[in-house]
């Protein structure tokens, strides 16, 4: 009887007491990896003192917006849109191979599919950015090297995405047409692309307006686009200049979001 | 007799998305007059492109083997690449609380939720290599723009994951607590944490894995990290050593890919 009613504490304690000390434990594992990340990173708090002064001066610089600079800036936006879009539409065009070939249930054997495993890593693994650089010095500045270090990007981004749908596909369909004689190419055009066609083209305008967030950055390194006329506004210290830019690149992104998002919500 | 005849006797497969045909060779028609647009304004220069190649089989072949007798000099930038990320996402993490609370619909006062609101679109828009260049300016070259630069995105990332999931919240259990006669400080801790925690937990893991990523970027403006020492070894035409540093960042975010995958698995 008593021993039986002692089990029982009086007071309701949401954690065991190792629970307790488990979550202690975490937390001073934590703070002290934090600790540790930032004194190594050999901060120079002097900068910090003045950083506000710093930050209202650069507002005042800003203010007010050269709106003359629009003109100039019309095309690079154009140019920026491009570069996302063709980028986008060579990566939807090479993600369907590359997703068959990458999907377990459709690719050839295990050799081949180590191939498609390893060419999304390396596609996912860099990004826009550093592949503009690379494609920079192969290609020379310009926007074929956006167009193209946009793609890579992409590829692999629509691919893992198209290659687990593919894997979870229903068998149904794939075996209603496999059983009307048809070769496995017709079973994959007929059979399984249809399904995943609405995962395929909804990643892709997903991707799309990611893509026109990158691509106004990608001029940083010469890979063409409204980055170039910010940089090079920058490194004048044309401060009303760079808010017309800033303010340029806010529209397009915010406008590419919106639209993104309404075709994603009409076919889904 | 005469409606027999209008079947047809092939079957064509019907469009997806489009309805009807006509629709659909529009949109075509539509996408190919985009492109002879986008592709004549792009000027783009053939000969220069077909030049590329070549040169781009000099790369690759400079970049094999990699480099790593820097071993020193990639370790440490690597390691700072880290420790940016890791701190960025501590200190966003602790920001998002209460940015998640003022950006939450159903808690917070209809001004302070669309001030919030208006900070996390203002941020997501701009990519991070724009904000970055704004902190190298305000703090000087170094990891501390890095830093500022990753907590910054974090912050706002976090912020609007925490809030959907606080406008997710469900009423019952808030409810439940708050009849026991728990105060405000006691229901938030025992009915609104409980339920947000564990995805909370996820999306900072996913973050630090994108922090990771975005760390190896942001380096290219002088924000720190290995992307400096990558744009570095880039523009000294360095490639054996940048390959080096290529496959390292490959492996750190394939690593942290799979690191963030298998804990948010875990706690599913």
């Amino acid at each position: 009887m008593n021993t039986a009613a002692r089990r029982y504490p009086e007071i309701w304690q949401r954690r065991s007491l190792r629970e307790t000390i488990s979550a202690w434990l975490w937390t001073a594992a934590l703070a002290a990896a934090a600790v540790w990340s930032i004194t190594m990173l050999d901060i120079e708090w002097a900068f910090f003192s003045d950083a506000h002064l710093q930050a209202i001066d650069l507002a005042e610089r800003m203010w007010p917006p050269r709106w003359s600079y629009l003109p100039v800036i019309i095309g690079p936006l154009i140019e920026t849109i491009h570069i996302a879009t063709i980028g986008t539409a060579i990566a939807y065009v090479f993600s369907v191979p590359l997703a068959f070939l990458a999907a377990r249930n459709t690719t050839l054997n295990s050799f081949t599919w180590a191939i498609g495993r390893s060419l999304l890593v390396i596609s996912r693994s860099v990004n826009t950015v550093i592949w503009g650089l690379l494609f920079v010095a192969i290609f020379g500045p310009g926007p074929v090297a956006g167009i193209a270090s946009v793609a890579a990007r992409s590829v692999g981004f629509l691919a893992k995405l198209v290659a687990e749908s593919i894997e979870e596909a229903d068998r149904g369909p794939v075996e209603a047409i496999e059983s009307t004689g048809a070769g496995t190419g017709q079973v994959y055009l007929l059979g399984i692309l249809p399904q995943v066609m609405p995962v395929l083209v909804g990643t892709t305008v997903y991707r799309w307006d990611i893509n026109v967030r990158e691509s106004s950055v990608l001029g940083f390194v010469g890979a063409g686009g409204i980055g170039l006329q910010l940089y090079a506004s920058i490194n004048q210290f044309a401060w009303q200049q760079v808010l017309v830019v800033l303010a340029a690149i806010l529209l397009i992104v915010l406008l590419s979001e919106a639209l993104s998002a309404y075709i994603r919500a009409r076919i889904t | 007799m005469s409606a027999a005849a209008s079947y047809p006797t092939h079957w064509r497969r019907p469009p997806a998305f489009f309805g009807t045909r006509r629709r659909y060779w529009l949109f075509i028609g539509g996408v190919i007059l985009y492109f002879a647009w986008s592709l004549s304004t792009l000027n783009i220069d053939v000969e220069r492109m077909l030049a590329g190649l070549p040169r781009a089989l000099d790369i690759f072949a400079r970049m094999v083997p990699p480099d790593f007798s820097k071993g020193q000099l990639l370790l440490k930038g690597m390691l700072e690449s880290l420790q940016m990320a890791f701190a960025a996402t501590l200190i966003g993490a602790i920001l998002a609380v209460p940015l998640g609370i003022a950006a939450a619909r159903n808690i917070a006062p209809r001004p302070v939720y669309l001030a919030a609101r208006g900070f996390i679109v203002l941020n997501r828009t701009f990519h991070e290599i724009i904000i970055a260049i704004f902190f190298v300016k305000l703090f000087g070259f170094g990891a501390v723009a890095g830093l500022l630069t990753l907590a910054l995105s974090s912050w706002t990332f976090c912020g609007k994951m925490l809030a959907e999931d606080i406008e997710n919240v469900r009423m019952g259990q808030i409810e439940a607590v708050r009849a026991t006669g728990a105060g405000f400080a006691q229901t938030v801790v025992f009915s609104v944490v409980p339920q947000v925690l564990s995805r909370t937990v996820g999306v900072l893991i996913y973050r630090l894995d994108a922090n990771v990523r975005h760390s190896t970027v942001i380096g290219i403006v002088g924000a720190g990290g290995i992307g400096q020492t990558l744009s570095a070894s880039f523009s000294r035409y360095d490639y054996d050593f940048a390959a080096a540093i290529l496959l390292c960042i490959a492996a750190l975010v394939a690593l942290g890919e799979w690191f963030s995958d298998w804990v948010r698995r875990k706690l599913r």
